[in-house]
């Protein structure tokens, strides 16, 4: 039976993916990530606190299945924080968990769970994934993508979770790997499953994103972690009029109507934070919003972009509704995306993904909005 | 998973001897009763204790009344350091404590403690690159301004012996108490505290085939101490609390039998011991012993592999059914190089890459060739984990 190291969390889902692992007949071998945490703050962290960690091996024993932490305090540091921080200090507004299923989950921990002899790794992330002669490539069937087949990734069944946006940063050779145990479930059934198993986190609440904040928001995290982007400069319109100051933009999100502190006639929304001259650039609700957006680098899960531009179902955010855009692969490994409406929050720092249908074929990094 | 599970890790802790269980079995519930109870019940566990004590006071050649139980060796040295340094300085004003960074954190964070919320201060004495602190070292720092100095026998993460006689006889002529943590070191060493010149000594009963939760500290008579648990006057006063009588009684068979087997256990031992040494560093590359190759305990072998992370190493072995460790019994998979490797002058890159195989009494030259089959193979794999 093929060897498997599950991502153990303490949490609901992980657990219950541990489980079913172990009831499908594998090796199933739990590990854990030590993740950064403010100096201080350890017993905050919103995914892997002491108890968090003391509830895995619990987790673990139960199933009888071997249980080992792995540190990742400096890489998650160095590549996530590190990131997260520099990409406000730049004006952006940095997706964090993209890179940490990048570089951590799916480079750092693949890593060791190869080294230990295992030919996967399992997450408890909602997302499925299809070899492409059409045959799934489920838990169930524990068969490794043979013969050169692509695999596809799949959005997981339940729409309210799907995870698949945050996964789309996998390649063929990382997704040889990779295990999803709960995409062919929901939430409601991955908790009933808890309760089968009689695991000790059914009620457990769900994790929170942006894991190493603490205590208070990503705003105090800033200030305490890089005071240098407390750094006032004007508020502007699109004409160049001045109207206020704001306070650093890194404390600003494109859309934000309130805490602006100036009068204006009708409101004002941030449509643009201008970091090559520390501007917040503020308009009307009818100014709000683009159609248009442009990618950095992007990952075709598929290993390719497609020749021709094509119509996709876009998401700019995790939570984002999708769209319907034009999809148009540039010479540089970049997409330029055309929407057919206008869109009120592209992000600078978020991920664009694209979809046909329940296939995730990939995305990249929002760059520029832009509107016609 | 391989159905076979070998243990290599006896210096985190030991199966108990069926021959101890079997010592300890009648009290638990025959021989049960409170041994400051008037009747009985309470006389015969007494004497049950004061048995165990005189059988380990036999093993050490020291008076029962010297010894005091404990719940394991890290009480006892916790007890031994509070308690002489307190009392030392109530008497001398005496203010500072001699020791090293390679001790067991029981004592090097119990120094630190009285440092940090005592008003002591702590002088780390350096060591040789084996981690072995010469008497001469100890000589140049002592003084009469001394409180206490506490140095262990055998290390536990590298195994390397330090001469306690030798720097047991410069305390003494200072008129200085020396405490030495033996916890490891007594579990294969003959152990005889006049001859090791020590007032204060550590021993812990799981490393010796005898049951966890209990120890014990030879209190040489004469030295004073402060209790660190008040209360009852178990333990004369010094260690309250009703006393565990069948731990008492294992304790007392297993370290009878550890003293009275010891040349036996080495030499079944230290051959094995050699053999794994040897072929270590003959098969793998960038392999170092760490601690001294011949001046150390004879079932502890201990290595650093360059550019090898050995939480990962741990787990690979794990899974191929070898119970190692990495320096001390740590499953928290800290990453950060070991404080010992790290305090003789070792850089990251070989201090995280450190292995500890420690041998026991019943280990088989088959399960050694078994572990050395697949130890090489191992380390080539874990080096080529990017560690970024």
């Amino acid at each position: 039976m093929p060897r498997v190291v599950i991502a153990m969390s303490g949490g609901v889902d992980s657990s219950v993916a541990s489980a079913l692992l172990k009831e499908q007949g594998y090796e199933v071998i739990g590990m854990m990530l030590r993740l950064w945490s403010e100096p201080g703050s350890e017993a905050y962290n919103r995914c892997c606190t002491p108890d968090d960690m003391a509830l895995a091996r619990r987790i673990a024993a139960q199933l009888d299945i071997p249980f080992y932490a792995v540190d990742a305090k400096e890489s998650f540091r160095e590549t996530v924080v590190d990131y997260f921080i520099s990409g406000y200090t730049q004006g952006i507004t940095p997706n964090p968990c993209l890179i940490c299923n990048r570089r951590i989950r799916w480079e750092f921990l693949l890593e060791r769970a190869l080294a230990l002899g295992a030919d996967y790794l399992a997450t408890g992330h909602y997302a499925r994934l299809r070899t492409a002669d059409g045959g799934r490539r489920t838990a169930e069937s524990g068969q490794r993508a043979t013969g050169g087949g692509q695999i596809e990734l799949l959005r997981g069944l339940d729409p309210h979770k799907d995870q698949s946006y945050v996964l789309h940063v996998l390649t063929q050779a990382k997704l040889a790997h990779a295990m999803f145990p709960l995409g062919d479930y929901t939430k409601p059934q991955v908790r009933e499953m808890a309760r089968k198993f009689d695991l000790p986190v059914a009620e457990r609440a769900d994790s929170q994103d942006l894991c190493f904040l603490g205590q208070g928001d990503y705003r105090d995290f800033l200030l305490r972690n890089a005071p240098e982007v407390a750094n006032p400069g004007p508020i502007v319109t699109r004409e160049g009029q001045q109207l206020g100051e704001h306070q650093g933009l890194a404390f600003y999100t494109i859309g934000q109507r309130k805490g602006l502190g100036i009068a204006a006639p009708q409101p004002l929304y941030v449509i643009q934070k201008d970091g090559e001259n520390n501007a917040l650039v503020v308009g009307t609700q009818a100014e709000l919003g683009e159609t248009e957006l442009t990618t950095g680098p992007v990952n075709w899960i598929a290993g390719q972009a497609p020749p021709n531009p094509v119509k996709l179902g876009v998401k700019i955010r995790y939570k984002a509704r999708e769209v319907s855009g034009v999809v148009t692969p540039r010479e540089d490994g970049s997409v330029h995306i055309k929407f057919e409406e206008k869109l009120r929050d592209i992000t600078p720092g978020q991920a664009a993904v694209f979809f046909d249908g329940e296939v995730c074929l990939g995305g990249g990094i929002i760059e520029v909005g832009r509107s016609e | 998973m391989p159905l076979t599970k070998t243990y290599l890790d006896y210096a985190a802790t030991t199966p108990v001897d069926p021959r101890v269980v079997e010592a300890m079995l009648p009290y638990f519930n025959q021989t049960f009763g409170n041994p400051s109870s008037v009747h009985a019940f309470g006389q015969s566990a007494e004497a049950a204790r004061e048995r165990a004590r005189e059988t380990i006071a036999q093993a050490l050649n020291c008076q029962p009344k010297e010894i005091i139980f404990t719940s394991c060796g890290s009480e006892s040295d916790n007890l031994a350091l509070r308690g002489a340094a307190l009392a030392r300085r109530e008497k001398t004003s005496a203010n500072w404590i001699l020791t090293t960074h390679l001790e067991h954190h029981a004592v090097s964070h119990t120094a630190a403690q009285l440092e940090k919320y005592y008003g002591f201060q702590v002088e780390w004495l350096k060591t040789d690159r084996y981690g072995i602190i010469h008497p001469e070292t100890v000589e140049n720092a002592i003084c009469k301004n001394t409180a206490l100095v506490s140095l262990m026998w055998a290390n536990n993460e590298i195994g390397s012996l330090n001469s306690i006689a030798e720097i047991g006889a410069i305390c003494r002529t200072q008129g200085v108490p020396f405490h030495s943590d033996a916890v490891q070191g007594a579990a294969h060493l003959p152990t005889d505290v006049q001859s090791l010149n020590v007032d204060l000594l550590s021993i812990g009963a799981h490393k010796f085939y005898g049951p966890k939760g209990i120890g014990a500290l030879y209190l040489r008579q004469g030295t004073p101490l402060i209790p660190a648990q008040t209360g009852g006057s178990q333990e004369f006063g010094y260690r309250a609390g009703t006393e565990n009588i069948p731990y008492m009684v294992g304790m007392a068979e297993a370290f009878r039998l550890a003293q009275t087997e010891h040349a036996a256990r080495t030499t079944h031992l230290q051959p094995l011991r050699d053999h794994l040494i040897g072929t270590i560093l003959e098969e793998i590359p960038e392999a170092r012993l760490t601690g001294h190759p011949t001046e150390r305990l004879p079932n502890h072998a201990s290595f650093a592999f360059k550019d090898a992370d050995a939480n990962t190493l741990l787990m690979m072995l794990d899974l191929e059914g070898f119970a190692c460790s990495s320096g001390s019994a740590c499953k928290t998979g800290d990453p950060r190089p070991s404080e010992v490797l790290t305090a003789l002058g070792m850089s990251a890159d070989w201090a995280l890459g450190g292995l500890r195989v420690t041998l026991g009494k019943d280990t088989t030259p088959e399960e050694i060739n078994a572990f050395l089959a697949v130890l090489p193979g191992l380390v080539e794999r874990v080096r080529k984990i990017n560690q970024r």
